[in-house]
């Protein structure tokens, strides 16, 4: 069977001097495009990946940082509303207490005052009883004085007379 | 993805086979018409051999010959023919046993019409005359002339073989091709002289080469000039091919390892693309058919051989020599499955590439072929015309297939290699995996 042979099918036959130069030719291609070209170009595409998944992941974790730090302040803020609810509350509580404290103080206060009142108005009244006892007393003397130096001209009748004031004044 | 993609690729090279088909078919029939006007050739040659110089009336001006003129087309050249005697001659270096190296440019060889230091251009390539009678230095030749010869071997089978004269000083002086290294096996082997010339498949390798790293050189200052910026220009347009070979071929098929294989998969894939892509130029500085040489598919496939088996991991070798976890007895069998394997697997690629490009090219020369052959050699220009209408329709979408065919072929030599790399690196988790599939 030799179709090939008859219109010289030469391609089929293995040239030394091509084989020579196609060895040569891909050797020294493959040599330099890995050196000059593939290589670096794997390398700064790996970087370029490495650089994209990096930015990436920083994103992610700024979002998560972010979303963090939105939910931090969120609690703060309904910690802050809280607080004000709690201080508001404890301050009219506060309030009612200071005001029921000064009622009760002022009531106390007044309670104190009248009754102080009360024992000056009583002391008052006994010194001024006191007062008109005395002034009574010496006035009733006055008038006795007056009535016994008309009366008293005998001594019986002047010890008895006075046995009788002196009787008085003890009751009183 | 990826078995859809395999898949649809095996697909096409059926369908390539299968458009190819008809090609060999036809060129069958051309190879029985020469059989048979092959007796009166021997004939005629004997009479102008024993007259001393029929050389006015060599074949090759004669009726237009479609498989010759195909198989001239994609044969490898020592000049770049531009048009009816326009060429753009090329570096010849030639090495004979005997005289040592011949070297100069092949405008030397007036396109055939002259021998320098027994050396003549056949069909645009070198060939030797290997007789010590034939002068030295410049001679002027009066024609080539060409001659199917058969000879019977001992078995009593017949064989054909294409001979070609060359007429000088009234005489007949055999031709010798460069050497091959099929062994005669194919219808080459050894011969009197070694073309190591810049031919036109050297020249437009070199001249892929030079575009690869002129575009890659380009590609990767971009890198260093937008480091950290977005990718720009020219980079912006080749990192897609680059991360396409990572993701697709090699990360996939190599697995954790593939980053010391990517540059030698990349240009595997580029070189092949760049070489397809510049046979399908019509025109100079295109139309060699590099990659649909046999040569330079060899040379690719002993290299992923050769990169395969020396990055074999213990585990690779384990399953080759002796298959663990099968019976003993069948271990020995699998043994010399495995082995023949570790060929045919590169052998594969040799051959699927070079067979896809060839037919390529044969295809779309016969489609042209028919505008001669419709034309009846000039003598029906309706003929021809029709043959141009045709051809030229064909022509347009085979191109387009063909444009197809090269990166595909380009993409599956690639990722077949990668695959064999990935088998010989696999780990061991991974591969106990894989066996129970």
């Amino acid at each position: 069977m030799n179709i090939f042979l008859l219109a010289d099918f030469s391609v089929i036959k293995p040239d030394p001097g091509l084989i020579f130069w196609t060895s040569i030719i891909f050797i020294v291609l493959w040599t330099v495009l890995g050196r000059m070209a593939f290589k670096p170009i794997q390398n700064a595409l790996k970087k370029r990946d490495n650089d994209i998944q990096e930015a990436l992941d920083e994103a992610k974790n700024a979002r998560e940082e972010m979303s963090n730090v939105q939910a931090e302040n969120q609690k703060l803020l309904a910690e802050a509303r809280e607080e004000r609810a709690r201080m508001l509350k404890e301050a009219k509580e506060t309030k009612d207490q200071i005001v029921k404290e000064a009622k009760d103080q002022a009531r106390e206060e007044a309670k104190k005052i009248v009754t102080n009142a009360q024992q000056e108005i009583e002391s008052q009244r006994k010194v001024a009883m006191t007062e008109l006892k005395k002034e009574v007393g010496a006035m009733a003397i006055d008038i006795a004085e007056k009535v016994l130096r008309k009366q008293l001209a005998g001594d019986k009748e002047q010890e008895q007379f006075v046995n009788t004031l002196v009787d008085d004044i003890k009751l009183n | 993805m990826k078995v859809s993609s395999r898949f649809s690729s095996y697909l096409f090279v059926v369908v390539l086979a299968l458009l190819s088909g008809p090609v060999f078919a036809q060129h069958d029939d051309h190879g029985h018409g020469h059989d048979h006007d092959h007796d009166s050739h021997e004939q005629s040659h004997a009479t102008e051999a024993g007259e001393h110089g029929g050389c006015g009336d060599h074949t090759e001006d004669g009726e237009y010959d479609p498989v010759s003129t195909v198989m001239n087309h994609i044969a490898d050249a020592n000049e770049f023919h531009i048009w009816k005697g326009v060429h753009i001659p090329l570096p010849v270096f030639l090495y004979a046993p005997e005289h040592g190296w011949t070297t100069g440019t092949s405008s030397m060889f007036h396109h055939g019409e002259s021998a320098v230091d027994r050396y003549v251009l056949n069909h645009g390539r070198a060939n030797r005359i290997a007789d010590d009678n034939f002068p030295m230095g410049e001679v002027h030749l009066d024609g080539i002339l060409h001659q199917v010869e058969t000879t019977t071997d001992a078995k009593g089978k017949t064989k054909e073989t294409d001979v070609y004269y060359a007429c000088a000083k009234g005489e007949l002086w055999k031709l010798d091709k460069p050497s091959t290294l099929d062994g005669g096996i194919l219808g080459g082997g050894i011969t009197s002289f070694y073309d190591f010339s810049i031919t036109k498949n050297v020249f437009t390798m070199i001249l892929a080469s030079l575009l690869l790293i002129f575009i890659w050189g380009a590609v990767a200052k971009g890198y260093k000039k937008n480091e950290g910026k977005a990718p720009s220009g020219i980079q912006s347009f080749f990192e897609p091919f680059f991360t396409f070979i990572r993701d697709e071929v090699t990360k996939p098929m190599i697995g954790p390892r593939y980053e010391r294989f990517q540059p030698f998969i990349m240009t595997l894939f580029f070189f092949i693309l760049f070489c397809n892509l510049l046979g399908l130029v019509p025109f100079f500085p295109g139309g060699a058919n590099v990659t649909g040489n046999l040569a330079v598919t060899l040379v690719l496939a002993v290299l992923a051989f050769i990169i395969t088996n020396i990055h074999g991991n213990g585990h690779y070798w384990e399953h080759v020599v002796w298959m663990p976890g099968v019976p003993t007895f069948v271990k020995p069998i699998l043994t010399i499955v495995e082995v023949l394997g570790l060929f045919i697997k590169p052998f594969s690629l040799m051959i699927r590439l070079f067979a896809n490009i060839s037919a390529g090219h044969i295809i779309i020369l016969s489609l042209i072929g028919l505008i001669f052959l419709f034309g009846e050699n000039g003598n029906s220009v309706g003929g021809a015309a029709t043959g141009a209408f045709i051809g030229g329709l064909f022509t347009a979408f085979m191109n387009l297939i063909e444009l197809l065919v090269a990166f595909l072929q380009a993409f599956i030599f690639a990722i077949l290699t990668a695959s064999y790399i990935g088998a010989a690196v696999e780990e061991h988790e991974h591969n106990d995996h894989e066996h129970a599939h």
